[in-house]
């Protein structure tokens, strides 16, 4: 197996782990803004993904990711199905040239724009949307103009995704479930935004295992070379 | 409360192998699914396909035939199919001349669907949708943002498969299904609340002496919580909604529909019919056809919705065109 597509395994891995321990935490979210079912279904979906991408023979990373998202379109349901798996199966596309920061960069827009252009949602609707767009940007700027380490733009989307997602929390949901209850729904944090900054963490503790480095998300690059995108160049 | 069921879980998959095996010459599972098409499908014809949660019986499935849909999917109860189960859907029924979609306005089933679209579309199938939200009831609701599509949808099955029976090309059968759902509105009510199967127990509190009126097919609140009604009363409320969104102008022709919910006898329905007719014939509407019957369920719920379609010799046309299906016979 290909260092970047063993990687993308183990990346999924750890995402179910990490969705399996906030299990309760999320349905716990949604019961009060949705119908208490986000915790179960993304459990279950990802359990799935990484049971499947754990059969995948010498899978490339854009293998791995589109058989998430066609796993978690398939186990997931509602509306998280197609949002969750469905962006996540049209930007595998991008990575099908290799894991490069500029792919991850191109992989990390597709996946917004499908999820936007989906649920029709915008910055401040109360969405996952609030948490992807930050993570995002920052994301892409750490890449294209501060010319960091993957593995630091990676942190530093993870701190403004978490910024996004606690936004969530003092503004009335004008998309989604939680947009139902009105003014009801100030005060809590989005479940979708949530599980998306867990989903992220995850992403970036793998990346850290592999380089095995600890990188503060102010640390400034010294060294560009990451060892897995070589493996992804042969 | 009591069900004729084995395990909740279950209910989906035995059910769709129960209405197959009542229907083996027209009916067909794809392996593996929850989408049911045609035994001949794809035709050499534009696809019109369907589908959403279970619990609507006879639709979706049920208007699987010649003349009307080529294959539905059938999501768990109240629960939209899947993204790729829709996909699967498309792909069994496209004989080269393309799909048209006929969805139904609730979130979780438009997202699905949309996405299954886009990946079918990417392996070179051309699909139109048509998104159904006929109920005049409210406006946003539990599951949808915009109106609900509800019994006006077996309208728009009926137009768009009669169109592309004739050998329409997609643009064009898309066209006569919007044009239905321009045309059309309906309204609802409930008696009792429906029961899932997972459940067991209602899923709202309706009192002995209450009715809900704009009730959705989830049992999804309505507009108003009332007294109990009579038949004829309740008939004027849903109609006066339904004819204040549509407009129509004198001597218009109209398709009615009294669609029962589920748990209502027919005779209940035939009573509501009776005065729906007389009432629009006050109104100076004139009646093309009346459908009375069980078309668009919520399980178990007892109570009726009302449905007007205003029909002008295309729809006539097509909507009266012959077709025979499971749930729907036209001669």
């Amino acid at each position: 197996m290909s260092a970047d597509g063993d990687a993308a395994v183990a990346a999924v891995e750890r995402i179910a782990e990490r969705i399996e321990r906030e299990r309760d935490h999320l349905t716990e979210l949604d019961s009060a803004i949705g119908d208490a079912d986000h915790g179960g279904n993304m459990a279950r979906g990802w359990a799935s993904a990484a049971e499947t991408v754990r059969e995948l023979d010498d899978p490339d990373p854009a293998t791995v990711a589109k058989t998430t998202g066609r796993t978690l379109m398939s186990k997931v349901g509602g509306a998280s199905g197609p949002l969750f798996g469905g962006s996540l199966v049209f930007a595998s596309a991008e990575l099908e040239g290799g894991l490069t920061p500029e792919s991850a960069v191109g992989f990390a827009e597709t996946y917004l724009a499908k999820v936007q252009d989906r649920g029709d949602a915008s910055v401040g609707d109360g969405t996952m949307v609030d948490a992807l767009v930050p993570l995002v940007h920052t994301f892409k700027k750490s890449i294209e103009v501060d010319d960091v380490p993957p593995v630091v733009a990676l942190a530093k989307a993870v701190d403004a995704a978490e910024r996004g997602a606690a936004f969530t929390v003092p503004i009335r949901a004008k998309r989604g479930r939680a947009s139902y209850l009105g003014w009801r729904s100030v005060g809590h944090q989005d479940p979708g935004a949530t599980s998306t900054l867990f989903i992220l963490e995850a992403l970036l503790e793998t990346a850290r295992d592999r380089l095995d480095v600890s990188v503060a998300p102010d640390l400034d690059a010294t060294s560009p070379t990451v060892p897995d995108e070589g493996a992804a160049e042969e | 409360m009591k069900k004729l069921i084995n395990d909740p879980d279950d209910v989906v998959d035995e059910m769709l192998d129960g209405m197959v095996a009542a229907h083996p010459d027209r009916l067909r599972r794809l392996q593996d699914t929850q989408v049911v098409v045609r035994t001949d499908a794809p035709l050499e014809k534009v696809g019109v396909v369907s589908g959403g949660g279970s619990g609507h019986e006879p639709t979706h499935a049920g208007y699987i035939g010649d003349g009307m849909l080529d294959g539905a999917a059938a999501g768990d109860v109240f629960s939209s199919p899947t993204a790729d189960e829709f996909e699967a859907l498309i792909d069994a029924c496209d004989g080269g001349e393309g799909v048209l979609a006929v969805v139904k306005n609730y979130e979780g089933d438009v997202m699905n669907f949309e996405t299954a679209i886009e990946l079918a579309e990417m392996e070179g199938v051309d699909v139109e949708t048509v998104v159904v939200n006929d109920d005049v009831a409210v406006e946003d609701s539990l599951y949808t943002s915009g109106r609900r599509g509800v019994c006006g949808t077996v309208l728009v099955h009926k137009a768009a498969g009669a169109k592309a029976a004739e050998g329409a090309d997609l643009a064009d059968v898309q066209r006569v299904g919007q044009k239905v759902v321009d045309n059309v509105g309906t309204m609802g009510m409930a008696l009792t609340s429906c029961v899932t199967p997972e459940k067991g127990e209602p899923t709202f509190d309706l009192g002995e002496d209450e009715i809900e009126l704009g009730i959705g097919i989830h049992g999804e609140p309505g507009t108003e919580r009332t007294g109990t009604m009579s038949a004829d009363e309740v008939t004027d409320e849903l109609t006066e909604s339904v004819l204040a969104d549509l407009d129509l102008d004198e001597g218009q022709e109209v398709l009615t529909i009294v669609n029962g919910m589920g748990g209502t006898p027919q005779m209940e329905l035939f009573v509501v019919n009776r005065r729906l007719q007389a009432l629009l014939s006050e109104r100076g509407l004139d009646t093309w056809d009346a459908w009375v019957g069980d078309y668009m369920t919520s399980l178990d719920m007892a109570g009726c919705s009302i449905t007007v379609c205003a029909v002008d010799d295309e729809l006539k046309n097509l909507l009266g065109a012959p077709v025979d299906t499971p749930a729907l016979t036209v001669r």
